[in-house]
């Protein structure tokens, strides 16, 4: 008889790959192998992820129109399954997919539209943390400072205006293409029941990211400083605590 | 924690719960016996889902019940998933826990379908032990739903019933009876639906289901069921229905619309249904 681990071996290969025929001994009604019936769990395996996909990256979907992306999902799909039962988390390396998607480079922009909205579903389901108010941060010793960000943030920079794409997006309306052709970085946080996407200016991403990493606010201004002239503290930082990404702060020790 | 109603699931219509009716459901305050939702949707640490989730169970008692735990599977259970489980049982007191007999977990992929098993001895023991494990770490008794199945295999040896009856015995897990799967199977299969509910061990189901199904053909042309949970209850699945209920008892029924799923008064015009059904076996009971 055939062991349970084997059947399910065979049973699962052939799921996966189309071109296996129907296991021997998986059979129909009238005790025959049945090409049909086997097909019924093949398109509920893949149709079930196509789906999943399509619902965390409505705008993809959307900017290439349901039959490509259906394709480009399955493409996917035939080569990703999911880790684990937890398909909220499905398709965390579908924007990478996409960028190595040759039939995608027509929409060179489309890999970074599919990363925001990879992130504002990470965002979406990311553990709660109250925002801080700026008030209770001293300002002696800023410079040694650590902020402790919001669990929800991700930061997103793009060469193109992927967050005006995303919010032309959004509702029923006909989307109008963005004004203006140029980079943008982002700040998705979700402080309260809702996702939140924040353009910041020229270096905000890199000084977010530097602070999330646990960096001081003298080492990371300074590194900002001088990775973008002008860079402006007050307005850089004034937008962190507005838009509810500090969630507390530590004081670094001064070093001996 | 909350100002929540006591968890216990009353022997009336529940339905499933989904995001597009949070809104409509927490105005409206319907008049129904529970809501059931997909334990893996809630697996995130916070956010929204969480939100409507807590608000809704302070008005209604809730179902969890699991889709992906892959208690069939040949390989061990997930211990980190079994952890989740746990956590939302005891974050949301639920009163009734779930899960299938099917496994859905190979290797290192989730395969995201409810896969069928073959019933043998060894089956048999690997289907205990994992429910037994279930049971132990989630603290709970779970209830094992009955599958929907498309194809049967060469190496089976034991009548499903007989499998069921048989995880019962030796785990004191219960049933939840899915109607629905029964239709859907006895047609794929070709026997007689109120025969196999006849040997069904209805002393341990604590919960049935109703769900929508599709109908299509297999190779040589004879019907093929397909399990899709996406349109109303067919009248052949409210019939079955009547007939377990009035053997049971009254229970708790739940509707599953998972897909094309319709607006709320649609969704809560199945459930007043069932519970219409359910006072004419209070009713017959009583004559």
């Amino acid at each position: 008889m055939l062991p349970l681990r084997e059947r399910q071996r065979a049973f699962a290969a052939a799921l996966t790959d189309p071109e296996l025929p129907v296991p021997t001994g998986v059979l129909g009604r009238n005790g025959r192998c049945d090409v049909r019936r086997f097909a019924v769990y093949r398109n509920n395996v893949t149709a079930g992820l196509v789906t999943a996909l399509g619902d965390r990256f409505p705008v993809v979907r959307r900017l290439v129109g349901d039959p490509f992306f259906a394709a480009m999902a399955r493409a996917y799909v035939a080569g990703h399954k999911p880790a684990s039962p937890l398909l909220i988390e499905y398709g965390s390396s579908f924007p990478d997919f996409i960028a190595a998607f040759p039939p995608a480079a027509e929409v060179p922009y489309l890999a970074d539209v599919a990363r925001l909205e990879a992130a504002w579903t990470e965002a979406f389901h990311a553990a709660e943390a109250s925002p801080l108010d700026p008030r209770a941060v001293p300002v002696e010793d800023l410079e040694e400072t650590v902020l402790k960000l919001h669990p929800s943030l991700r930061l997103i920079r793009s060469p193109y205006p992927i967050g005006t794409i995303w919010a032309a997006h959004q509702g029923e309306a006909e989307p109008q293409p963005p004004a203006a052709w140029e980079p943008e970085e982002l700040l998705v946080v979700r402080p309260d029941a809702e996702v939140l996407v924040h353009r910041l200016p020229a270096g905000g991403v890199a000084f977010a990211a530097d602070l999330a990493a646990g960096v001081p606010l003298g080492a990371a201004t300074a590194a900002a400083c001088a990775a973008v002239p002008g860079f402006d503290l007050p307005y850089n930082l004034s937008g962190l605590f507005r838009s509810g990404a500090v969630i507390g702060f530590t004081r670094q020790e001064a070093r001996p | 924690m909350t100002n929540r109603v006591a968890p216990t699931i009353p022997a009336r219509a529940g339905v499933g719960l989904k995001p597009q009716h949070y809104r409509q459901i927490l105005d409206d305050k319907p008049d129904i016996g529970f809501f059931e939702v997909h334990a893996e949707n809630y697996m995130g640490a916070g956010g929204p889902p969480h939100r409507w989730l807590e608000a809704v169970r302070e008005r209604h008692p809730l179902s969890l019940h699991g889709v992906g735990l892959s208690i069939g599977a040949d390989r061990p259970l997930d211990s980190a998933h079994l952890q989740r489980l746990k956590a939302l049982v005891e974050r949301y007191e639920p009163g009734l826990f779930s899960e299938h007999l099917a496994w859905s977990s190979h290797g290192e992929a989730f395969l995201n379908d409810l896969l069928p098993l073959p019933y043998t001895e060894e089956t048999l023991a690997r289907v205990c032990e994992h429910a037994d494990e279930t049971q132990t770490i989630v603290g709970r008794r779970l209830l094992l739903e009955n599958p929907s199945t498309y194809v049967i295999f060469a190496e089976s040896t034991i009548p499903e019933t007989e499998f069921l009856a048989e995880v019962v015995r030796r785990t004191g897990c219960g049933l939840l009876l899915d109607i629905s799967n029964v239709v859907v199977s006895a047609t794929n299969h070709g026997y007689d639906a109120a025969g196999y509910l006849a040997r069904f061990p209805v002393a341990a189901v604590d919960e049935i289901h109703l769900g929508g199904f599709a109908i299509g053909e297999d190779d040589d042309r004879h019907p093929l069921v397909i399990d899709d949970h996406g349109s109303a209850i067919d009248p052949a699945a409210w019939r079955l229905c009547a007939d377990a209920l009035g053997r049971i008892g009254p229970a708790p029924v739940l509707i599953e619309w998972d897909n094309d799923v319709p607006e709320w008064p649609v969704l809560f015009g199945e459930a007043r249904k069932a519970d219409r059904l359910l006072r004419e076996v209070r009713h017959a009971a009583a004559a």
